[in-house]
């Protein structure tokens, strides 16, 4: 709980509720004949609407990117560290925009709202949306808006693919595209852990094939695990080390099986308080949409032709220690925007912290982002800032 | 503009794309971007410098040459550039091959160590080289692979490669009438542009 709300804090948000009436044709080939997006925003759009950024959250994200909702909040928004009033994404100079994407459990239409044709929830029948589908509908929010062109997307991990996905499909509407943690197609094994996370999900005797609702059940030990796997691919083996090594929690074994090093009862902690917290039916669908996301797939395999198209100007940031979506990832989606004859630079954080590190405030990383900040601020069209 | 990447900027044609291996602060990107449209990139390791060529628009990768440059294309730059960085390289002529791959015409430049004050340096007190051009000492200098220009213009009869141009210039840089009556002895900076 906030005793206080921060100067440097967007302070207290709230959502709002987007409906969308012109029906969504998927890359699954089903549609949406109407949708909600939530949404949260920050800032104030300048009078040519050139300051609006949009932050694209990752598999277990959502629209509170900052600030808090109540005084009796734990914590503040996932990203309150790089968005607020002088921070890294001014808020003072921007327009910034988080949503709950499509499928997500967070007030958007999604597996846990209520589908309109039958009045119970969507569950499993909610259709698997790709990146693009999500991109298309943010899209749609940018019209409802009434931005033409994003200053930039930004995003990490998943929402980093989205941004991606935001210069090859939409070029003219974005001037940036900074792209954090993230990959241009997820590795075999990448794919593997998520299929191990699906696993332990659809095999909890509580999923009901999806149809949990109704059963007033929910799949706690499948979500647990499937976190708890995750949890150990988003840090390091030396971060892990650092931070638990082989610490004990009474200083003795029991031999028994109850959990007594520190690192069990981290992610047990960690596993149990997300199996309350999220949807077993959107996790399901957002690991799909990281394992579909292949942008050169259409474009005969070939990255480079797939980003041809683009006309922003790029950023890509990786972390040294992040193995779940590696610095090599980055730098295959580097090496095609430079093949491509793209604008691009490069940033490679050393952090002890995993894929984690890209939610973590690091000196280094701060300052990368920053210096990718400014050009986004210098970019907004001169009258604009005249007008200020 | 330094005079040595005044020297570089004069070899770059208008419009062409340039690769800067070890672009510092970005200086000479950033100069042919704005006069003469070059659609440049730009490889460095220092951090104060990736975040300098950030801060001025520059598109700066952050890689360290000395590990290779296999993902970049057979031809696929119009020149490759190396200031200052060739002696620091592990393999100076894996570079230059990778360099000549990469690019259609490369400018290289580096320090001579055949000038008369390294050699008189070496000569009279028996010990290497320092100065305030080359302030290191033997066992902490990143320099690794110094060379005259003899011996890189032996490298180039070697491998074949062809030296469109040269010309040298002192340790501030500048272009003086005498260094190219005895460049090996005089010159302290060679600028070689070459092909294959």
């Amino acid at each position: 709980m906030p005793t206080s709300i921060p100067a440097d804090s967007v302070g207290l948000v709230q959502p709002q509720q987007f409906h969308f009436d012109q029906p969504l044709e998927l890359a699954c080939g089903r549609q949406l004949d109407s949708y909600s997006l939530t949404v949260e925003t920050y800032g104030t759009l300048n009078a040519d609407r050139s300051n609006a950024i949009l932050i694209c959250h990752a598999l277990s994200g959502n629209h509170h990117l900052a600030g808090y909702h109540s005084m009796d909040d734990r914590k503040p928004g996932w990203w309150d560290s790089a968005i607020g009033p002088g921070k890294i994404i001014d808020t003072k100079r921007f327009f910034v925009v988080g949503l709950n994407n499509l499928g997500g459990c967070h007030g958007s239409s999604g597996p846990n709202q209520l589908n309109p044709e039958t009045g119970v929830p969507y569950g499993p029948d909610f259709p698997i949306v790709t990146v693009p589908d999500w991109v298309e509908s943010q899209a749609r929010l940018a019209d409802h808006l009434g931005i033409q062109q994003w200053a930039a997307v930004i995003g990490g991990s998943l929402g980093g693919m989205q941004a991606l996905q935001w210069a090859i499909d939409y070029p003219q509407r974005l001037r940036h595209c900074i792209i954090i943690a993230a990959a241009a197609r997820l590795s075999a094994q990448n794919i593997a852990f998520n299929e191990v996370a699906r696993q332990a999900i659809t095999r909890d005797p509580q999923f009901h094939d999806g149809h949990y609702y109704a059963e007033q059940a929910i799949p706690k030990t499948g979500l647990m695990l499937a976190r708890m796997v995750g949890h150990i691919t988003y840090l390091s083996d030396d971060g892990m080390r650092e931070k638990f090594g082989r610490d004990m929690k009474s200083g003795k074994l029991s031999f028994d099986l109850s959990p007594q090093f520190e690192i069990e009862s981290y992610l047990q902690y960690q596993g149990e308080r997300f199996s309350t917290a999220f949807d077993a039916n959107t996790y399901l669908l957002m690991t799909r949409a990281l394992d579909y996301f292949d942008p050169a797939a259409s474009f005969g395999d070939s990255l480079s032709e797939a980003v041809r198209g683009a006309q922003c100007k790029f950023k890509v940031i990786s972390f040294t220690t992040d193995w779940r979506f590696s610095p090599e990832r980055s730098r295959e989606i580097v090496d095609a925007l430079i093949d491509a004859g793209k604008a691009v630079s490069y940033a490679e954080i050393d952090s002890p912290q995993g894929h984690d590190a890209f939610l973590i405030p690091i000196p280094r990383y701060m300052e990368v982002f920053g210096a990718c900040m400014g050009q986004v601020v210098a970019d907004i069209p001169c009258a604009v800032q005249e007008s200020r | 503009m330094r005079v040595d990447l005044d020297i570089i900027q004069n070899w770059i044609r208008p419009g062409t794309r340039v690769l800067d291996l070890g672009c510092g602060d970005g200086e000479l990107l950033s100069y042919l971007a704005t006069h003469k449209q070059v659609e440049g990139y730009g490889l460095e390791i220092d951090h104060d410098n990736i975040t300098a060529c950030l801060e001025a628009g520059v598109n700066v990768i952050e890689k360290d040459i000395d590990e290779g440059l296999a993902t970049l294309r057979n031809a696929s730059f119009d020149a490759v550039i190396m200031t200052q960085a060739l002696q620091v390289m592990h393999r100076p002529d894996q570079i230059i091959d990778e360099m000549l791959r990469i690019g259609k015409e490369c400018i290289i430049t580096f320090p001579n160590f055949g000038h008369w004050r390294a050699r008189s340096y070496l000569a009279l007190r028996g010990k290497m080289p320092v100065s305030k051009f080359l302030p290191y000492t033997w066992y902490n200098t990143p320099n690794i692979h110094f060379c005259t220009f003899k011996d890189f213009e032996r490298l180039c009869v070697e491998r074949n490669i062809h030296i469109l141009d040269r010309t040298v210039v002192d340790n501030e840089h500048r272009d003086r009438w005498w260094l190219r009556l005895w460049p090996n002895m005089l010159g302290e900076i060679a600028i070689y542009r070459i092909t294959r």
